[in-house]
């Protein structure tokens, strides 16, 4: 029997900089009423290929057909008449307006502006595929997922059939996805087609009824997710086998490097960003941090490299106090810090300098003379680019020009590189695909072996509880509490990520973060503290 | 192709191209300042009541440009002089930081200058202290007025570009102020001082010359070499980086924009000891302002600046001839014409950024490609960035 066919693609290419192929002969069917995901690696052309069917880009070549018809999708708007809306993944929408209003926004029916009646109509789709949303509040006031809502009902009010959604999961704890996803299958159940880009697995496997495989741009085959499994998706994705696992080499734990107990520091805007938090990180062990995005993480980062001022507490590296070193005083006494911001280039990486520019990012100082020190530099860049198999034309590519994956091994490696004693990393495989995320592993892993103590603040909770050793949650700032990576489960890191768990409560008894064998004793911490708050005052 | 239909693309893509060789890119700056120029002459010749032959006007342009010696060092002088300014705006550009003031820097400096030898005349001192003095305070005067909105920015995060502008009004108001309480009866105009000010070295076009070449050496070696312009470049690139890199973020921007500021002071002193010995608020000749299309054009590279400030002087001065020599009446129309050359080579950048792919052209395919008419150069495919957005126009 037929199914019936929401989108066919046939013999879809795409170029850009009409040489580089960014989809190549790509043929593939969204049945009516499935849930299909697109999966592929970084740079393998899934963004462009759903660019294409939502009309920010058209195709070089090829046909599209929606329900069985050849179309010509040339705008955005195009896409909406022929039903299909795309969910971006970065959120487009105004900050002072309300949900309803940015769902009407751009909307043309009728000439007439009933906010009563749209709120009203909001609540009627919110309602029935089962999401949580006042159309009356601001987007400002809104948490990711909440602004994701909003995007999704945005495009089902424009009467979308067929929605794409492009990494939905990334930005969410694993409540909100398993929220969504149940969300996903109401509508499958009301006849709606989705496709749906995501770099995770297990995910995958949970949520789509089959699977399309991009690779380099190329269309490799669709299988069914019953028939499947993990380590075949890879293989697929990758084009030759692989290792889907995530070593914990055992180590020697040695004595604290890193000690920070009763810490507090501020956000930009004042309110409490950490609040009277304690951990310790020993040589050879990595400590994860769990927890719901900006609560608290950047700041820490930023506390630990001298970049912020804190409130209270203290940070002890070695037996000796880091507050009030500055940044690069930190920095040589080996501790490294590197933070992946949502944009990748933000913060570590000048984006338009080369590779060899970008390695003496921290250490131009060292130079003697006025003159910074080029050849030394490409020197390091040539070798950290033969030792991390960076892909690139060579030391002087400017770093915008490289994938994600590479840029990231680049800024990874120059940290690593220094020779730190404790590592501070940031979503360090933010928006990479398996392989890049694997390498990364290996090098973390390495530094590990070498008695390095890290510091692994990461979004995936499959991924820490594999590589972590103990994991430290997160909510609001405070610490709920610090596991053994081995000993616990996702739905605990989960409860704990959104505060409904708090072991520091459960078990008062127990002093979290409190290294029993700490380089001070007792009355060195007091001591210290006192003199802390007598330099506040 | 096994019978696809392609289709229904817009009539042609902008497609973006960052791989074109200099020597291409040159001969675009080149053709796009002839074509620019072609149009300008017969624009002039069906102005021009004198004459009708379009191609007079480059005679006319080399005649006032290289007609005589004395035309010649001054075409020198000028170019010199805006390469100078060009130089300054350099390091802030790089930066970010849109220093728009330099026509204020350069005439509150003048301004002291002035002063200093209005102060030397009236207490008879001698010419070396002046001088001594001038330098020190000029210099000085450029900096504070550069430093001022750096400091804002750097502490209140204030918008360097407005409150630069308005710097430059107060600064040419200063001087009408001082004007009118200096010479109060009269042209309200200032005398000129020629006994005192610098020293004329061969002749009076020299000294600028020999000044903007030395600075243009060290600007270079500042800008590409040096610690100091590898942190301003990064400050640039983004304030994140910075900071995260340990860069002290306030401290560089305020140090690029004192040294911004000195060498417009060191152009002020220039201008006021040793070719106008006078100061009007127009001082500056505008320069200021032609020196930030003069550096952007150069896309900020220290030794282009060289190329497209000359170019810039070399079509004023020549089109001053052409004024003369054609009978117009004003600089209006010279300065059309100025305005057209300008607009043609900021044009070209369109060519040297993008391509237009036209539909029906042929699809590359693995080992032929049309466009380059050379087989293209095999990239790694994982330099491709999975969103290559980059300026795909023709269907927004």
């Amino acid at each position: 029997m037929e199914r019936p066919v929401a989108i066919e693609l046939k013999n879809i290419s795409k170029y850009f900089f009409g040489k580089v192929i960014a989809n190549k002969n790509v043929n593939m069917t969204l049945y009516k009423g499935e849930i299909l995901s697109l999966l592929g690696e970084n740079g393998s052309g899934k963004t462009t290929l759903m660019n294409m069917i939502s009309g920010i880009y058209t195709p070089d070549e090829g046909q599209i057909f929606v329900n069985g018809k050849e179309v010509v999708i040339r705008s955005p708007k195009d896409a909406f008449d022929h039903k299909i809306g795309m969910i971006h993944q970065h959120f487009k929408l105004v900050d002072v307006f309300t949900a309803a209003q940015n769902i009407v926004l751009g909307l043309k029916d009728g000439g007439v502006y009933n906010q009563k009646s749209i709120n009203a109509r909001v609540s009627a789709i919110a309602e029935k595929y089962g999401f949580n949303i006042d159309p009356k509040k601001k987007i400002y006031d809104m948490s990711v997922s909440e602004k994701q809502t909003v995007e999704i009902i945005k495009v089902l009010y424009r009467g979308a059939d067929i929605l794409i959604l492009d990494e939905p999961t990334a930005v969410l704890t694993p409540q909100e996805t398993e929220k969504l996803f149940a969300i996903l299958r109401r509508m499958r159940e009301d006849g709606k087609s989705i496709i749906i880009i995501t770099h995770k697995l297990n995910e995958v496997l949970a949520i789509s009824d089959r699977v399309s495989i991009l690779r380099k741009g190329e269309y490799v085959g669709t299988v069914n997710t019953s028939e499947t499994n993990a380590k075949e998706l890879t293989e697929m994705m990758v084009g030759k086998k692989v290792e889907l696992k995530i070593n914990r080499p055992k180590t020697q734990f040695d004595k604290p490097l890193l000690e920070i107990r009763n810490l507090s520091i501020n956000s930009d805007n004042g309110s409490r960003a950490i609040d009277d938090v304690s951990f310790y990180i020993r040589g050879g062990e990595i400590l994860g941090v769990a927890g719901i995005e900006g609560c608290g993480q950047k700041e820490l980062c930023e506390a630990i490299a001298g970049l912020r001022k804190i409130v209270g507490g203290q940070i002890m590296h070695k037996g000796e106090s880091l507050i009030g070193l500055s940044a690069k005083q930190i920095s040589e006494k080996g501790v490294s810090m590197s933070f992946i911001p949502e944009d990748r280039l933000g913060m570590g990486l000048a984006p338009s300098f080369s590779i060899t520019d970008n390695m003496m990012l921290k250490n131009y100082g060292e130079a003697k003379g006025p003159f910074v020190d080029r050849v030394t530099a490409r020197k390091r860049a040539n070798d950290l680019i033969k030792r991390l198999e960076i892909v690139t034309p060579s030391s002087e590519t400017p770093v915008r020009r490289l994938s994600g994956g590479n840029v990231q091994k680049v800024l990874v490696g120059r940290e690593i590189e220094s020779g730190p004693n404790v590592i501070v990393t940031a979503y360090p495989v933010r928006g990479l695909d398996i392989n890049s995320s694997y390498a990364i592993y290996d090098i973390l892993n390495e530094e590990k072996l070498k008695g390095t103590g890290i510091l692994f603040i990461g979004e995936d909770l499959d991924v820490m509880l594999a590589l972590c050793d103990k994991i430290m949650v997160l909510c609001h700032g405070k610490v709920m509490g610090i596991v053994h990576a081995e000993k616990t489960t996702k739905e605990e890191l989960g409860l704990m990520m959104t505060g409904s768990l708090d072991l520091t409560e459960e078990k008062k008894d127990k002093r979290f973060g409190i290294a029993k064998d700490s380089n001070l004793t007792e009355e060195q911490w007091k001591k210290s503290s006192e003199e802390e708050n007598d330099d506040r005052q | 192709m096994t019978g696809n239909k392609t289709v229904h693309e817009p009539l042609f893509h902008v497609v973006k191209r960052e791989d074109m060789s200099v020597k291409k890119k040159l001969l675009i700056y080149a053709a796009a300042f002839v074509g620019g120029l072609l149009l300008v002459s017969i624009f002039c010749a069906l102005c021009s009541e004198d004459t009708d032959n379009p191609f007079e006007m480059f005679t006319s342009m080399f005649d006032g440009v290289f007609g005589t010696q004395r035309r010649f060092w001054v075409f020198l002088r000028d170019g010199a002089l805006l390469l100078g300014v060009s130089l300054a705006l350099l390091p802030a550009f790089r930066m970010k930081f849109w220093n728009l003031g330099a026509n204020g820097q350069i005439v509150i400096s003048c301004l002291v200058g002035y002063a200093l030898m209005k102060w030397g005349k009236e207490s008879g001192v001698s010419n070396a202290v002046v001088v001594i003095l001038m330098i020190i305070c000029c210099v000085g005067a450029g900096i504070i007025w550069a430093a001022i909105p750096a400091v804002f920015k750097a502490f209140f995060k204030t918008n360097e570009t407005l409150f630069t502008l308005m710097l430059n009004y107060i600064a040419e108001g200063l001087v009408t102020v001082m004007i009118t309480i200096w010479a109060p009866k009269g042209s309200g105009s200032l005398s000129p001082i020629t006994e005192y000010g610098l020293p004329s070295i061969i002749n009076d076009q020299f000294l600028p010359i020999l000044v903007v070449t030395l600075l243009t050496v060290v600007m270079f070696f500042y800008l590409n070499k040096s610690k100091h312009g590898y942190e301003l470049a990064v400050v640039g690139e983004s304030e994140n980086t910075a900071k995260y890199a340990g860069m002290n973020v306030k401290f560089i921007t305020i140090r690029t924009l004192i040294l911004s500021g000195a060498i417009c002071g060191l152009i002020g002193l220039l201008l006021v000891g040793g070719i106008n010995h006078s100061v009007n608020p127009t001082s500056h000749a505008g320069m200021g302002f032609t020196a930030i299309m003069t550096s952007w054009l150069a896309n900020f590279n220290p030794l282009v600046t060289i190329v497209t400030s000359f170019l810039i002087i070399f079509i004023s001065l020549g089109m001053g001839q052409v004024r003369q020599d054609f009978g117009f009446y004003n600089d209006a129309i010279a300065n059309v014409a100025l305005g057209i050359v300008y607009f043609f080579i900021i044009a070209c950048h369109f060519f040297i950024n993008y391509r237009l792919v036209f539909r029906s052209s042929k699809r590359p395919d693995e080992d032929s490609f049309i466009m380059n008419r050379k087989a293209p150069e095999k990239k790694p495919e994982t330099e491709i960035k999975e969103t290559t957005e980059e300026k795909q126009g023709g269907n927004a």
